[in-house]
């Protein structure tokens, strides 16, 4: 067969490299998806975790001690 | 744990990937037979090559797993296996579009390059069914390594066969005689399939880190979950008066 012209030529050459940067920027937009789902469910986790360290200080009467997180938390200063 | 060096890797891949691009718009000259048309080739067979590499490295892995016992193995394997099925598949449609504009035909029956790469794709389709069918976590890494080492030896063998059959229509790339690319072509091929090898190996370092640290986290809330029932259990109900 003889070679195509570039017009014709040119539709299947990006044809055929828009699917290799499709696919890859589909399977990167999915691992971006699923590390923003570990992120939120870090955080999640974190505020388990704090309440449930909070609640036997604040039935013994005790005053909690802030933790780091808490600590790096304070308001802006100005 | 995997995702050591990953920085620098990405770099390097989106360096190569754009070096890649630009040798093959800018300095590999045109197919004195197919045209403009042959620049498929640059992204077309590295993929096919990877893919096909990607498969045996997982039943490497495969391997390496049931020597152990190390269960991170198999999940290294089944991430080397996820990939190279999505760049088979990448593989796959543009073979047809260069088939077709080549051709006339988005497929061949009758050529074995095409045909055996499809049944090695095809018999990796089934690697998901398999997996994903067994519940128990242990028996699953277990069967899937035997799949991925069945499999995986099964590529070299049809790579092989293919390669003894005659060709119809579908040109031979890697000869014996050191392949018939001239010198700026082969450089161009050569950067592209670096390219897509580093491509690979970072998607695959970024795939395990994401499911490493999903599975971290699973084992993380169950702990947390443990302790607030145990707490739960120990502070004494006050009942009402």
């Amino acid at each position: 067969m003889p070679a195509l012209p570039l017009d014709e030529a040119g539709k299947y050459v990006a044809g055929a490299y828009l699917v290799f940067l499709t696919l890859i920027l589909v399977y990167v937009a999915i691992m971006g998806a699923k590390i923003s789902r570990i992120e939120r469910e870090v955080t999640e986790l974190l505020e388990l975790e704090e309440e449930g360290g909070r609640s036997p200080t604040a039935q013994d009467g005790l005053e909690a001690r802030p933790s780091p997180r808490d600590a790096g938390l304070q308001a802006p200063r100005t | 744990m995997y995702s050591k060096g990953f920085k620098p890797l990405a770099v390097a891949t989106v360096l190569s990937i754009l070096a890649a691009f630009a040798l093959v718009f800018f300095y590999a000259p045109n197919d004195a037979d197919q045209g403009f048309i042959q620049k498929i080739f640059y992204v077309h067979v590295p993929m096919a090559i990877v893919a096909l590499f990607g498969f045996v490295a997982g039943g490497i892995m495969a391997i390496k797993h049931l020597r152990t016992g190390d269960r991170s193995w198999d999940m290294r394997s089944y991430v080397a296996i996820h990939l190279s099925i999505i760049l088979g598949t990448a593989v796959l449609v543009t073979g047809a579009i260069w088939a077709k504009a080549s051709w006339g035909h988005w497929w061949v029956w009758d050529e074995p390059v095409l045909v055996s790469f499809l049944i090695v794709f095809l018999l990796y389709c089934v690697y998901y069914p398999l997996r994903f069918s067994i519940e128990d976590p242990e028996r699953q890494a277990r069967y899937s390594s035997v799949f991925a080492i069945a499999a995986g030896a099964f590529v070299p063998i049809n790579f092989t066969a293919v390669r003894l059959a005659e060709s119809v229509t579908h040109p031979r790339v890697l000869s014996q005689t050191g392949g018939s690319l001239p010198g700026d072509m082969r450089l161009t091929f050569l950067v592209s399939l670096l390219a897509m090898t580093l491509l690979f190996v970072t998607l695959w370092k970024l795939e395990l880190t994401s499911k490493h640290a999903s599975a971290q986290l699973k084992r993380l809330r169950g702990r947390l979950e443990l302790r607030a029932e145990e707490q739960g259990a120990a502070t004494p109900a006050r009942s009402p008066v």
